[in-house]
């Protein structure tokens, strides 16, 4: 059984997501995965012009609201409201969405939700369903379930529709196509896209605009949709999804039947707790005062909008993440990819090197917590490590979850469980251990630095100059090592003070 | 055990035993600073929606004159059909050659053959430049105001308020809500805003009052 640093007595996680189903990591550890993103001079343009946009963007539109930090304060207290209260929460949601004429599944895992709505199509006959972009979904590997089964998903969000064409996965949690500049894009519609216009150019509206003609046929036709929600209210049984193209109208209102995928950590209290997120969701997200559509349904309304509707609630690790008092703060997110835009190390790398379809700050410590920490050699134990905890991301998250700390814990936690599994240190932990010894004797510490001066010939431009042995490989792999100077800072001021007190 | 009883279960372990959060703080502004229909609510509503690039245009209170601001919209785009929610009143669409009552019988496929649809609205919030359409007969069913290309929507200068909470007090969450801010746009593109993708691609404000 796992347990964390910060479990209060008396908790117990639930278990962790499966890695094997869904899309909760990648093959290789964070830092050789980076390595490759930053040798693409493409991607880093591409990233840095992207998340430059989006920054002058968002300190736009926040700066002229007299009262953020109140609602960040709001938002961040409904939302450890919502934790503390969960269970009744959902069981209240669940009867009103029952009592408006939806249906209400339950899934304890990836395999058990991507077994639910696969039934579900199946039930009504149909070989096709549009998507709109939703993180739940791609959590899951819903798309490659429905694919196995002969089923085919249409994703409808561009920069879905971008990720998709050309073959690739999503980068950024907003904007999955974030590595994609426009002349890409243009070379992705031309070549993938049936039927486009060979005059397509590279002008955004231009690219848009082939979009549009290219789905509408599949919005026309389309019997099942399949959604997520960006919150589910308890007391009414209303979802709301949020979106910007009007491709999640077309899913929502378009088809016969709605199958909605919810974490269940999105269930929010009150309509009234909408008031909060509704500000702080839009502007730090796409720097807008408000996204351009809201889509909110409670249940089934006669001749309004799909007449049979599904909302399957998720775990998959989310208990887990509940046990721990800090992993609970990671499950506020409320997914506006504010910490990405801003974060130095996402800037540089991009979405893919992090594996998970949740990226950056927030994927760093959102997957772990989902996942668990092996101490092995999982790729996801290395993304607390993906970070250079300078707390940018802290200071943009409009509910102000802490993940700075979050990411100082779960390194605390991998270093105990890689101990655990082991029985060594790993070399950070080694490291540490020696200099306590070294600092805990003031004269032990002057000569440690005394024989560190004598050293400096077998470093250069950071690195040694013959292979250190292990521990200490490890330590030097991802980290410079600094030349020691000619001399002891006691030493000189010995030399040079020695007279005064 | 059902997937249900164990989830809720595993729920109720990894809570502990706390069952009540921290106290919600509720020193964000609800209310603003001006009245509902105010001078200063409007101008700022009709700021917001040019910026996003919708079309605002101002006409007078009675249906004539709504009806007049509506025909003029539409023909200095060449439209000359629409459709429209059950509850607009004739008025407002008797400038148009042809215009439909939505009866709920057309289908997605020929709601896309209409060039323009014509709604009310039930509320708007000035600082974000939104629209509500709540579903019911003034609004129509959400399928009308999405599939057409042009949307021509009337809003009432007295259901302008200032302030998003402002703004959802005044909607019915039970009811199939649709929030418009602009006509349809993406930022998918290097993260820049264009308008014109799936939804309307042009949207037209007669503001009323
Ligand atoms: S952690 Fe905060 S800033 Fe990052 S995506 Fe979630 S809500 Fe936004």
């Amino acid at each position: 059984m796992s347990t964390f640093l910060g479990m209060p007595q008396g908790r117990v996680p639930g278990p962790a997501a499966d890695t094997a189903v869904g899309q909760l990591t990648g093959d290789r550890p964070f830092p050789a995965a980076a390595r490759d993103a930053l040798g693409n001079t493409q991607l880093r343009r591409n990233l840095a012009h992207a998340t430059s946009t989006i920054r002058a963007k968002r300190a736009a539109v926040v700066g002229e609201v007299p009262d953020w930090e109140a609602l960040r304060e709001a938002g961040s207290a409904i939302k450890a409201d919502t934790m503390a209260r969960l269970p009744e929460l959902l069981e209240q949601l669940e009867a009103n969405v029952t009592a408006r004429g939806g249906t209400v599944h339950w899934a304890r895992d990836a395999a058990e939700a991507n077994r639910i709505v696969l039934d579900l199509v199946r039930a009504t006959g149909e070989n096709e369903v549009v998507k709109v972009k939703s993180m739940a979904t791609q959590e899951i590997g819903l798309n490659e379930a429905l694919e196995g089964a002969g089923i085919t998903a249409h994703e409808t969000d561009l920069a879905e529709l971008i990720v998709q064409l050309g073959h690739d996965k999503p980068s950024h949690i907003l904007v999955p196509a974030i590595h994609r500049g426009r002349s890409e894009i243009r070379e992705i519609f031309a070549r993938e896209m049936p039927g486009v216009d060979p005059g397509l150019t590279d002008e955004p509206a231009v690219l848009a605009a082939a979009a549009r003609t290219h789905l509408r046929e599949v919005f026309l036709r389309a019997k099942v949709a399949v959604s997520g929600a960006n919150f589910g209210v308890a007391e009414t049984g209303t979802l709301t999804v949020v979106e910007s193209e009007g491709n999640g109208r077309m899913c929502l209102t378009l088809p016969e039947t709605l199958i909605t995928v919810m974490g269940i950590e999105k269930v929010v209290p009150t309509w009234r707790d909408l008031e909060v997120f509704l500000q702080l969701l839009p502007r730090s997200s796409t720097g807008e005062r408000m996204n351009p559509y809201t889509s909110s349904w409670a249940g089934v309304t006669p001749g309004d909008g799909p007449q049979e509707f599904h909302l399957v609630l998720l775990d998959n690790g989310r208990t887990r993440a509940l046990a721990d008092d800090l992993g609970r703060t990671a499950l506020h997110c409320i997914r506006c990819s504010a910490c990405l835009n801003v974060c130095p190390v996402y800037e540089r790398t991009g979405g893919h090197a992090y594996g998970s379809v949740y990226p950056g700050p927030i994927g760093a410590v959102l997957t772990p917590f989902l996942t668990g920490i092996t101490g092995g050699s999982d790729p996801n134990d290395s993304l607390p490590y993906a970070s250079s905890l300078c707390g940018a991301c802290y200071d943009v998250c409009p509910v102000k979850i802490n993940i700075p700390d979050l990411l100082v814990e779960l390194r605390a936690e991998h270093t105990e469980a890689h101990a655990a599994r082991h029985r060594l240190p790993t070399s950070e932990a080694a490291a540490m251990k020696a200099a306590a010894w070294v600092m805990a004797d003031p004269k032990r510490f002057a000569r440690v630095g005394r024989a560190a001066t004598r050293g400096r010939h077998g470093i250069r431009q950071g690195k040694p100059v013959l292979p250190l042995p292990p521990p200490l490989s490890g330590w030097t792999a991802s980290r410079d090592v600094p030349s020691p100077p000619a001399e002891t800072f006691r030493d000189w001021w010995a030399r040079t003070r020695g007279d005064r007190p | 055990m059902s997937a249900r009883d164990e989830m809720l279960a595993r729920i109720r372990r990894a809570r502990g035993d706390a069952s009540e959060g921290p106290p919600v703080p509720g020193s964000y502004r609800v209310a603003g600073e001006h009245a509902p229909g105010s001078d200063a609510v409007v101008a700022q509503l009709v700021d917001r929606l040019e910026d996003y690039r919708a079309t605002v245009v101002r006409a007078g209170g009675d249906d004539v004159a709504i009806g007049a601001a509506v025909a003029a919209a539409l023909a200095g785009r060449g439209i000359h059909e629409v459709v429209h929610a059950p509850g607009v009143p004739d008025a407002w669409v008797r400038g148009v050659h042809v215009a439909r009552s939505d009866d709920g019988t057309a289908s997605a496929r020929d709601l896309d053959a209409v060039p323009a649809v014509v709604t009310g609205s039930v509320a708007a919030v000035s600082e974000t430049g939104t629209i509500a359409l709540d579903g019911g007969p003034l609004c129509g069913r959400r399928a009308l105001s999405l599939v057409p290309d042009t949307h021509v929507c009337v809003v009432r200068v007295q259901d302008v308020v200032q302030t998003v909470p402002e703004g959802l007090g005044r909607l019915d969450p039970t009811r199939p809500t649709t929030l418009i801010s602009g006509p349809s746009a993406t930022s998918d593109i290097e993260l820049s805003r264009v308008e014109g993708v799936h939804g309307p691609r042009t949207l037209v404000v007669v503001l009323a009052g």
